[in-house]
């Protein structure tokens, strides 16, 4: 439990002269929920990309799941599982056929994705809809589906960006223990939210203010340390200084 | 290997779940071949036409009567000067008028031939050219009866003039200028929809954070297009052949052979707009104003490039689609070989590797 999967040394990322992500070091440990939080255009979307192999950074150092950013990036793609912004499922495929898309693209045999995928739907609940084409479902399945999928072929690391925007607060709850249920299974989450409510689920959290990491601790630990009751007041206190 | 097939299944499914898009592949082609070939190939029955005959003989009026007796044409107005005609075909009354030089019985007697002049409003080209053809066709047919066995042959020249379009550029044109538009919009505007629609939906960044490279997701919405168009390619072809007529006088692996260069210069133009576009939208104009417009007036289909004033000329030297036409004339109507186009075939080559030498520049920049 104690071995960090995810290592973050002084990592840079410039546009120009612009430095979305300026210097940040962070460590995830392996099956905990780090929440990596932060206002719109604090960085927080840079930063992951570099993190899942999206985006080569400028400068510094990272090591995810044993894996260099600057020289493993497919190495570290085979690795995790993303779970986009945007809902990130094809509307015209039906859920079966989505997760034998997905399934396909990481290299799942024919065995593998069926039987993963039959128990996904079970858990679900989705077996009276298999066959029906993903738009014809409510967001809230979706959502959940997206993480499902993107957590099938069993990643060590599970990168989610805002996954709950748009959902209502019960799918929110349900999506979380889906969450914890992946955690448990020694799944590393990292999770970027705009709810500070979320953030209070998280083992640890970092918050991005400007490109820098300006808080780092265990939840308990930033209300302690701000002397505030709920990681809203933190998040306030924190990008406002 | 595996992956690559999961890929490309998964646009086969877009391609066939989205009815608009299997009305542009599939509804298209069949009905702009169709609209395009009964709007040019009507057949001729009732042409208007005015017989000048200046010589007032026997032989003369045989030969009028003949034309009007094939039912392809209806003499219309009093036409007793060249100036006459001129007035007539400037009113828009007639088609085509066939001139008969004075002393037409006394030359063939004499000299064993007089000439037929056939003017043709040649403003519709293939209009003129089906209805001179049939006048010829008449007229060799008359000379043919007035030649007896064992006399000196005589000979009836049909001479053809057409006004205002001497040239005749556009006949035949219908089915390589149709088959380069359609490519142009199967391959180019549809592949870069289909990517553009991926980054709106967001499922590209779920693409390219997966194990698959930018490359092998490319070939997967390449791979399914490229397949399409050549299809279409092929309908367009068949239906031209044996519904119109329209003749492929070189060789067809050859032309199937430019064909698919042509679809992969296109793919890749689409390939580029889609590293600009970031919405389905910005992909559809683009394509549209950027491609699809120039193509349709720029390249030769519908406005002979010769007519264009020199700006235009020299703008159409970028369409890549002006060159393909001309690879398709050369060997479907005049039935060449490569050697009279491998220039052209360079310049495709050439587009080909800059568009994707291009979107592969556009490319990393954007990953920076």
């Amino acid at each position: 439990m104690s071995s960090s999967i995810i290592e973050v040394e002084n990592l840079t990322k410039r546009f120009g002269t612009f430095k979305a992500v300026d210097s940040i070091s962070l460590e995830v440990k392996q099956g905990e929920i780090f929440g990596f939080l932060g206002a719109n255009g604090a960085g927080k979307t840079t930063a992951m990309k570099m993190l899942s192999g999206l985006l080569s950074p400028t400068s510094g150092k990272a090591m995810v799941a044993g894996f260099d950013v600057f020289k493993q990036q497919n190495q570290i793609k085979k690795s995790i599982g993303y779970m986009s912004q945007r809902f990130s499922l094809y509307d015209d495929l039906t859920i079966k056929e989505n997760i034998r898309f997905y399934g396909g693209i990481y290299g799942l045999k024919r065995k593998q994705w069926k039987e993963k995928g039959e128990r996904l739907i079970k858990r679900l609940g989705l077996d009276e809809v298999e066959g029906k084409l993903l738009k014809d479902l409510p967001l809230g399945w979706k959502q959940k589906l997206a993480f499902s999928i993107a957590i099938l072929h069993d990643p060590k690391i599970v990168f989610l960006d805002e996954p709950t925007g748009g959902v209502d607060p019960i799918t929110r709850r349900q999506f979380w223990e889906m969450i914890y249920e992946a955690a448990h299974d020694g799944i590393t989450v990292f999770v970027t939210t705009h709810y500070m409510d979320e953030a209070e689920y998280c083992d640890r959290i970092s918050m991005m203010v400007d490109g820098r990491v300006e808080a780092y601790d265990t939840p308990e630990g930033l209300k302690k340390k701000y002397g505030v009751k709920t990681m809203n007041e933190v998040f306030i206190k924190v990008a406002r200084p | 290997m595996k992956r690559l097939t999961s890929l490309i299944r998964k646009e086969f499914y877009h391609i066939f779940r989205d009815k608009r898009t299997l009305l542009i592949l599939f509804g298209m082609p069949v009905v702009q071949i169709l609209l395009f070939g009964y709007a040019i190939t009507n057949e001729i029955k009732d042409a208007h036409i005015a017989i000048l005959d200046q010589s007032h003989d026997e032989v003369s009026r045989r030969l009028a009567d003949k034309l009007v007796a094939s039912g392809y044409f209806l003499p219309d107005g009093q036409a007793e000067s060249i100036d006459d005609v001129e007035q007539l075909f400037r009113e828009g009354r007639i088609k085509m008028a066939v001139v008969v030089e004075p002393d037409f019985a006394d030359k063939l007697q004499h000299e064993g031939k007089a000439s037929v002049q056939l003017l043709a409003d040649a403003t519709d080209p293939n209009m003129a050219n089906t209805l001179v053809n049939y006048a010829t066709a008449i007229i060799q047919n008359f000379q043919l009866e007035l030649n007896q066995p064992g006399q000196p042959p005589i000979l009836v020249g049909a001479e053809v003039r057409l006004q205002y379009n001497p040239s005749l550029k556009g006949v035949f044109l219908f089915v390589p200028g149709l088959i380069t538009i359609l490519l142009m919009l199967v391959s180019a505007m549809m592949t870069s929809i289909s990517i553009a629609r991926e980054k709106e939906t967001g499922t590209m960044e779920v693409l390219l954070a997966s194990p698959m490279n930018p490359g092998q997701v490319i070939i997967a919405k390449v791979v399914p297009y490229f397949s399409l168009a050549f299809l279409d390619a092929v309908v367009v072809l068949l239906l031209g052949r044996y519904v119109f007529g329209v003749p492929i006088m070189g060789s067809v692996p050859l032309l199937l052979a430019e064909i698919m260069l042509f679809i992969i210069m296109a793919l890749s133009l689409g390939i580029l707009i889609s590293t600009v576009a970031q919405t389905q939208q910005t992909a559809l104009l683009l394509s549209l104003m950027g491609l699809m417009l120039p193509t349709i007036l720029l390249s030769g289909f519908i406005f002979p490039i010769e007519n264009m004033p020199l700006p235009l000329q020299i703008i159409s030297h970028i369409i890549p689609a002006r060159w393909f036409i001309v690879i398709e004339k050369a060997i479907m109507l005049k039935g060449v070989g490569i050697a009279y186009f491998w220039k052209e075939t360079l310049i495709l080559i050439g587009f080909t590797v800059f568009f994707i030498g291009m979107s592969i520049k556009k490319f990393n920049v954007r990953l920076g």
